[in-house]
């Protein structure tokens, strides 16, 4: 929509506000003055194909793809940037299916003299892994003024002068633009661009260790960055152009026009999941030397705020901390959706847009919203199309808020907001400290089998399942295992999702808690009957640290732990410290047992069981390891090595159900909930299904103009009456305010001294 | 009144650099450049080296007041103090610490603020004057009763209960106006009629208590007995000689709050979503952006000192009795 159609159009409505007013003042009848006054949007955008929704404090800090690392940033990066991979928007567990690469790679092994081995060969055995993956062709990059030519064939705006930027403040100032086909070149420059000392590279150490070459090209790279700036000022933001085309290295190379060579250090299965990540997106020469030129980082004319991709959409307005909107790449190819999903799907409606072309949205506005209530307000009057778009915290409290209040839950349900509910790969559970003598390991094998016992007991005694009642409103369910249901490893019959140390088999096969009398009898037989411990007759104590600090909003949570243990006997010490403290005790083992959640990097299981393999112990590598009990079983940890090496499969299934039974007997945590998540979308959204894996998910979205504005039209009949009543309150007050000032003006001066002699 | 005014702007410069060197103390007493720097590079994995870098390419890596190491003036000179300090006296506000022009943006924003604080500085003073005039005019009856206790019924209520009142009741409930947003050009009026009738009503109470007591004080003296005796009527009375003598103690209040309406309303700005430099300062302060803020200090204490002379030369011409010298 232009600029000049909305204008009129407000025109228009302020012609009818003012026609309403004057009906008001003449004293008439309220018809005709039904148009919604309330929409912060250009009137008659809701017609439009264009998806309104809110952001939340501030801009996104990072939009260049080697930096970008938050959530808050990933609407943006990963609608306009295309990885070589992303996930299937619908199949669970999470699947990787090519974006820009024609399908997943198929890695080849190579030993410590190069030569090929099998794909079953052991993973110790493996030297070098090389991912050949293959490129649609045909790509294109949104327009973009990096890429303009002029007559001559030369790129139009390449050789800048300062003045030339001066009138420049957005992209869009610039009124040529270009495009060209994406390269396997293009994703070379963005590996090598990892290495870049000039912004932020977060996942440069991580990749450093494994991509071949990359570390010792990042320590080349910093010393011709060196050399480029060796003139300037340390402050100077003008720098010449570093490109990173005329410096090379082996672990990333275009074999073709569309074949990209990544050699990866030994095998390292989970690499694949990083090439879903918008680290792995290709940056094109043309825009890196566009943005370098002079003056062009004064006018936050970087590629931080503003990306050249190829992805569905491209940026097109940013007003920091105001406003950004996405519109549709015209150059985007079209991807179809996809036309099967996991179970359900069909019945739910996410395959009924099966083989379309994505994406629907012509174009989406994100709008700040500081504070909570105009952002709720607005959603609910059906001027913000979802709540939160990368966040599946606010459903969540929609469900809760429609548990607590029935009018609530009748005004969303009247409303037909759709809260579809997931769960995702994300744990919260209880620890036991490994190396403490009491909850821990033990030193000899009958004290290890006491301490079993202990902990076996404690397991059973914590019902998760009131916690979530009480403390989650439902919203979870408790976990048998470390592994959450959305990733692979996870099987209904498997030994994930039934714990036989904790549960038996109901009358229906669903699992149920064992009773507080088999806690107390694997207590006694842990040597502690009754809560007592046998030798010394003195009652048990746990010590359990808690990762806030006591207050009244937690109290009820702290003393419900406190009655859990206390259903056995135990006595429970809460030690409740703030975060960083708690992290400090963690780190140097100093806990007995404590509260902490996990929310994976990616939805691979080692990314979960690496936090119970020996080598990761926190307190043994100094805080560095995620094993945050400090767990070490040989067994386990066997099986996790030869477990980290292998793709989701029969073998890796089997090694994962018999890690998850080894966990579960030895109890090293009472596995806590898996809280349920949810995304909150208004009627007219269709295919909102709900992920925090997936986040190039707008193109996904389809939207309805015209329910919308029906809706609108319904929600938000502005109500009159009270204005002639305010009006009419206000004249009563006035007319006896006149007469008093017409009398005051009336009366005679010997009147009005006798006023001022009696003021005080 | 020239030499008054060139000495006043002298102090103003001495002002500034009391005022900047404050900023700049408060502002590293509770930040150090490496909590900036982390604050700013923002998400994991932030090494030192990565701190280094920021504190380096943004100037910071300096000592803040005083470098030993330096020779000669540059022990002075050679500082984030002074670095920071001449640049904005020549009214370079130079780059964000997140790296963007922060001039451009504070004439992007100067028009949002100017909208919405320009009426609800005009319409407010003119509704504080009516109603302080009306409350002395009707002295002593049961109206003034009403309305000194209206008056101290709003004076009580905190600003951000009216704003969140006036958005459920005008926004939520009536469907009058949006709940928070702006947009330039005819659909201004749409976005900042809550905001600017908020920004009335809430000051109403306490400045209209404080006029009347202005009012009341002029009201018992001899020159109203005279103008009364010549048989005036009492609006003329009132609004001709009565508000004119009490102008001055007015114009100290309003005049010098002038030409802080360009910096906006903070919290108003913050909760109707306005993009003005309200907003503008407050995002800096939550993200220790110690450029922005200063600059925007810098910019507050210029136009109060500005403020301060216009109140004194607005003194000649409310009162010709007031020489400048």
């Amino acid at each position: 929509m232009n600029t000049a159609g909305i204008t009129g159009k407000s025109l228009r409505a302020a012609l009818a506000a003012t026609s309403c007013a004057l009906a008001f003042a003449a004293g008439s009848t309220l018809t005709g003055c039904s148009e919604v006054w309330n929409n912060p949007h250009p009137l008659g955008s809701e017609k439009t194909n264009t998806m309104f929704v809110p952001f939340r404090e501030r801009s996104p800090k990072y939009l260049d793809p080697v930096s970008s690392y938050s959530n808050d940033e990933t609407p943006y990066t990963y609608q306009v940037y295309e990885p070589l991979y992303g996930y299937h928007y619908l199949k669970r567990p999470y699947e990787l299916v090519g974006r820009t690469a024609v399908e997943i790679a198929r890695p080849r092994y190579l030993d410590k003299d190069g030569k090929p081995l099998p794909d079953d060969a052991p993973g110790d055995q493996v030297a070098e892994t090389v991912f050949d993956i293959r490129i649609k062709p045909g790509i294109k990059f949104a327009p973009h003024p990096a890429f303009a030519k002029d007559a001559n064939g030369s790129y139009a705006y390449h050789a800048m002068k300062k003045a030339d930027v001066a009138d420049k403040h957005k992209i869009t100032d610039f009124t040529q633009t270009g495009t060209r086909e994406l390269t396997a070149d293009d994703y070379v420059y963005a590996i090598r661009r990892l290495a870049t000392p000039r912004v932020k590279s977060p996942s440069f150490s991580t990749m450093a260790d494994y991509i071949v070459g990359l570390k010792e090209y990042g320590e080349r790279i910093v010393a011709t960055d060196k050399e480029l700036r060796k003139d300037l000022a340390p402050t100077d933001r003008d720098l010449p152009f570093l490109d990173f085309r005329e410096y090379s290295f082996p672990g990333a190379e275009a074999l073709d026009k569309h074949t990209l060579r990544i050699r990866v250090k030994g095998k390292y299965p989970q690499f694949k999941y990083w090439l879903a990540m918008t680290f792995f997106a290709p940056v094109p020469w043309e825009a890196e030397k566009f943005y370098s030129q002079p003056g062009m980082a004064e006018k936050n004319l970087t590629l931080n705020y503003w990306p050249v991709g190829t992805g569905p959409y491209m940026l097109t307005e940013y007003i920091e901390n105001r406003r950004h909107v996405l519109e549709r790449n015209p150059n985007f190819r079209g991807e179809p959706y996809p036309c099967e999903g996991e179970p359900g799907d069909r019945e739910k409606g996410y395959l009924a847009d099966c083989g379309k072309t994505i994406p629907f949205v012509d174009k989406v506005v994100f709008d700040i919203e500081k504070e909570g209530v105009p952002l709720q307000a607005k959603f609910l009057q059906g001027y913000y199309d979802s709540p939160a778009i990368e966040r599946l915290d606010y459903g969540t409290s929609m469900i809760v808020a429609m548990g607590d209040s029935k009018e609530k839950e009748k005004e969303y349900r009247e409303k037909g907001i759709k809260l579809p509910t997931t769960i995702e790969a994300n744990n919260w559970y209880i620890g036991f400290n490994w190396l403490d003598p009491v909850v821990g390991k033990g030193d000899t094998p009958e004290q290890a089998e006491r301490n079993r016992k202990l902990r076996q007991a404690l397991s059973i005694a914590l019902d998760w399942e009131e916690h979530i009642a009480i403390f989650e409103r439902g919203q979870g369910v408790a976990a048998q295992g470390p592994l959450p249901p959305s990733l692979f490893g996870y099987r209904d019959d498997g030994p994930a999702a039934f714990n036989p140390v904790v549960y038996t088999r109901g009358p229906d096969g669903k699992p149920v808690r064992r009773t507080i009398d088999e806690a107390k009898r694997l207590l006694a037989e842990a040597g502690y009957p009754d809560g007592r411990d046998a030798r010394s007759g003195k009652p048990l104590v746990v010590n359990f640290d808690y990762q806030s600090s006591p207050t009244p909003g937690n109290k009820a949570l702290l003393e419900w732990y406190t009655k859990q243990f206390a259903k056995i006997g135990v006595q429970l010490e809460v030690r409740a410290t703030d975060y960083n403290r708690f992290q400090d005790k963690i780190s140097k083992g100093s806990v007995q047992i404590f509260f902490w959640g996990w929310l994976a990097d990616y939805p691979d299981a080692e990314n979960f069981l690496f936090m119970l393999y020996g080598p990761n112990s926190k307190a043994l590598t100094g805080g560095n390891g995620e094993n945050n009990t400090n767990y070490q079983n040989p067994e386990f940890d066997e099986l996790f090595k030869q477990m980290k090496f292998l793709d989701d499969g029969p073998e890796k299934q089997k090694l994962i159900d018999r890690m998850i039974e080894i966990v579960q007997k030895d109890a090293v945590w009472s596995f806590g909930y898996f809280p349920t998540s949810a995304a909150a979308y208004h009627q007219w959204i269709a295919n909102g299904k709900p992920t925090q894996i997936i986040r190039n998910h707008i193109g996904y979205l389809r939207l309805d103009p015209g329910l919308r504005t029906r809706k609108l039209d319904e929600w938000n009949k502005p109500i009159w009456w009270p204005i002639p009543l305010i009006a009419a309150v206000l004249v009563a007050g006035i007319v006896p305010a006149w007469f008093a000032w017409r009398r005051r003006e009336r009366e005679t001066a010997g009147r009005t001294l006798a006023h001022e002699g009696s003021a005080p | 009144m020239i030499n008054y005014i060139v000495r006043r702007i002298g102090y103003g410069v001495l002002i500034l650099i009391g005022v900047n060197l404050f900023t700049f103390a408060l502002f590293f007493t509770v930040n150090t450049p490496d909590d900036m720097a982390r604050m700013n590079i923002g998400g994991k994995r932030v090494s030192q080296d990565a701190i280094e870098k920021w504190k380096v390419e943004r100037g910071y890596n300096k000592p803040l007041f005083w470098n030993a190491e330096a020779p000669g003036t540059g022990r002075l000179t050679n500082t984030i103090f002074f670095d920071r300090s001449v640049q904005l006296f020549a009214l370079d506000f130079g780059a964000s610490d997140s790296g963007r022009d922060i001039g451009y943006e504070i004439r992007k924003r100067v028009g949002p603020s100017v909208a919405l604080a320009i009426p609800s500085f005009i319409l407010g003073v003119f509704a504080v004057i009516v109603f302080s005039l009306l409350m002395v005019f009707f002295r002593n009856t049961y109206l003034e009763f009403w309305g000194f206790a209206l008056a101290v019924f709003l004076m009580s209520i905190s600003a951000l209960f009216y704003i969140l009142m006036g958005q459920f009741f005008f926004s939520k409930v009536l469907k009058l106006v949006p709940i928070s947003g702006y947009s330039g050009g005819s659909d201004i009026f749409v976005f900042l009629a809550l905001p600017v009738i908020i920004g009335i009503v809430s000051r109403l109470g306490g400045e209209a208590l404080f006029y009347r007591t202005m009012f009341l004080e002029e009201i018992g003296k001899d020159y109203v007995r005279t103008a009364r005796s010549k048989g005036l009527s009492e609006t003329v009375v009132l609004f001709r000689h009565v508000l004119r003598n009490a102008l001055l103690p007015i114009l100290t209040s309003t005049v010098a709050v002038l030409p802080l309406l360009f910096l906006g309303a903070l919290i108003m700005e913050s909760f109707f979503g306005i993009p003005g430099l309200g907003s503008y300062t407050i995002d800096a302060i939550n993200a220790q952006d110690f450029a922005i803020v200063r600059s925007m200090v810098f910019v507050g204490s210029a136009l109060y000192i500005l403020g301060l002379i216009l109140t004194d030369i607005s003194y000649t011409v409310a009162d010709p009795r007031i020489r400048l010298s």
